[in-house]
């Protein structure tokens, strides 16, 4: 039920792109962000293509759960792909009252569908193989020179990995919740929308108050093991850039290059 | 000085919701050695968990003194390494426990003590060996059980190296195999390791294990003793309304309605079983 619930779809593995730094994964989506942007023409286009499927082959997730990641956005892809068709100006090919399709106008659809699926693949690629702990240690330490203007980096990360932390406990008392309330004759699933909603103020309350608890214990507990915020503070796992680090590097460098040059080109 | 903490006429006010002062703990004197295991006794609002947190400075004292290893918990600059020597467990699990990954947290405490990386591993290592859960290392905290859960929990503090362990309702939200589990954790750090146990109990069967029993009624330390002596003091212990471990009762009923006369100190069921024989013969 809800335990089932995975955050941020991490699929585990031990393969290259699993075990490539998070910090260079992150540097990497947003080198694959730029790339694709300034990406256009058919080459350019398909060697991301190309590279995007090395990544996925090499980290062994299942290209089904690829496919399932873009169904999200298939609003998104389909109503921009509409958008573009019928409102790019250029050499008419057919038209119908005020609706008009230009050659132009398909090869910007074409070219903006393309290009959303791939920065959806590529971005979820990070969350696949990439778990939330590591993502926002990655995240921390890439951020951390924003402390010298006093933007609290390390609480941020310390506030998303407690929320993490707590997401399947509170998830569990949910259902705990659910069941009591349940068993006093609650009804959760007929009526109206606004009859439902109703119904969910006897779960959030006690939901909410035993969270506070709960925080305040944690803090508690926090203080006594001499939490004191990242004064003084070490890790235990140290992140190190080793040679599978380079190897995601240069190889990426290089197809990021030559489609950004492509791209110049037009191609 | 042999004593790990000593309270000198310790006394913790606060007011309640009409404004009226009340004392929780109300002139405590306790001394406590080092290696002892004390097993502090008490029926609900008795103030043995406010006195659990004095000996690490969560409470500061209304009134007296707290010393732990002769540092006194009131002075401020004290306050990290009171805490190094003196550490807590708390009764749920789920609420101590700070990381996704069992390693991760037993860590915690060492990070921000700022020992360095490899230190942290080998430390983080022998704890999770100490308590048994050196395999789960790698498993996220929710999928273990709740004595599992607390155990992890424990290694965090004892990967701390502390001196003194206090233990506030360790099993009070576990199953039997749970409680089993972590008394067991509890009695090896005492024994092998030499830690100092204060463990906070409403358990009797817990408070048995103890060298030493400490019972709490209305913010006072009423009895102080061997479990022995305790434990067959019936009668001032339902003053304190507690009850007295089961086999006690027994021997003790049997007292009342047959005059049968047994000794009641009976600490195991076998003592208790030896005695009943020897009765019936």
């Amino acid at each position: 039920m809800l335990k089932d619930i995975t955050l941020g779809q991490f699929f585990p593995g031990n393969s290259i792109v699993h075990r490539t730094d998070p910090r260079v994964k992150i540097v990497l989506v947003i080198g694959m962000i730029a790339a694709l942007l300034l990406a256009s023409g058919v080459f350019s286009y398909a060697l991301m293509a190309v590279y995007l499927l090395l990544v996925i082959f090499v980290s062994k997730v299942h290209f089904k759960m690829v496919v399932r990641g873009l169904r999200p956005v298939l609003m998104i892809v389909v109503i921009t792909a509409i958008l573009n068709l019928f409102y790019t100006p250029g050499d008419i090919i057919w038209q119908w009252g005020f609706l008009h399709i230009t050659k132009q106008g398909i090869y910007a659809a074409v070219e903006m569908v393309v290009r959303i699926m791939l920065l959806i693949i590529g971005t979820s690629m990070l969350t696949y193989t990439t778990s939330p702990i590591d993502l926002t240690e990655g995240l921390e330490r890439l951020m951390s020179p924003l402390k010298k203007i006093h933007i609290p980096v390390h609480e941020l990360a310390m506030v998303m990995s407690i929320a993490l932390r707590f997401i399947p406990t509170l998830i569990e008392e949910t259902e705990k919740i659910i069941s009591a309330q349940k068993a006093r004759g609650a009804d959760f699933e007929t009526g109206s929308v606004l009859k439902r909603a109703k119904a969910m103020v006897p779960i959030l309350v006690p939901l909410f108050i035993s969270s506070i608890r709960r925080a305040e214990e944690l803090a508690t507990a926090m203080e006594c093991r001499l939490y004191r915020g990242d004064v003084g503070r070490t890790r235990m796992k140290q992140l190190r850039i080793c040679s599978d680090d380079y190897i995601s590097i240069s190889v990426s460098a290089v197809i990021f290059t030559v489609v950004i040059v492509l791209g110049r080109f037009g191609l | 000085m042999s004593e790990i903490i000593k309270t000198e006429n310790l006394t913790y006010a606060y007011h309640d919701e009409n404004g009226n002062k009340k004392y929780a703990l109300n002139g405590v004197d306790l001394s406590i050695k080092r290696g002892e295991f004390v097993a502090v006794l008490g029926h609900n609002g008795s103030g043995k968990s406010t006195l659990a947190g004095h000996f690490n400075a969560i409470h500061l004292p209304s009134g007296g003194k707290v010393y732990v290893d002769m540092m006194d918990t009131a002075d401020e600059s004290k306050i990290y390494d009171i805490r190094c020597t003196c550490a807590m467990v708390f009764q749920n699990p789920d609420n101590q426990i700070v990381a996704t990954v069992v390693e991760e947290d037993v860590a915690f405490a060492l990070e921000n003590m700022g020992v360095p990386p490899e230190e942290i591993r080998r430390r983080v290592n022998d704890a999770l060996k100490a308590v048994g859960m050196y395999e789960y290392r790698g498993h996220a905290p929710h999928k273990l059980s709740g004595g599992q859960k607390q155990r992890v929990a424990i290694a965090g503090v004892i990967a701390m190296m502390p001196r003194c362990i206090v233990f506030d309702e360790p099993t009070a939200m576990l199953d039997p195999a749970g409680r089993k589990e972590v008394m067991k954790v509890i009695c090896e750090l005492n024994q092998h390791f030499g830690i100092t146990v204060i463990l906070i109990t409403h358990h009797m069967d817990e408070a048995i294990k103890a060298g030493r029993v400490v019972v709490m009624h209305g913010g006072k330390v009423i009895m102080d003793g061997a479990p022995k002596e305790i434990f067959t003091n019936v009668d001032d212990l339902k003053k304190a309304s507690l009850t007295v471990p089961q086999t006690i009762e027994v021997l003790y009923g049997l007292n009342q309605k047959l005059n049968a006369n047994l000794k009641i100190d009976a600490m195991s069921v076998v003592q208790c079983a030896d005695i009943l024989e020897s009765y019936l013969k």
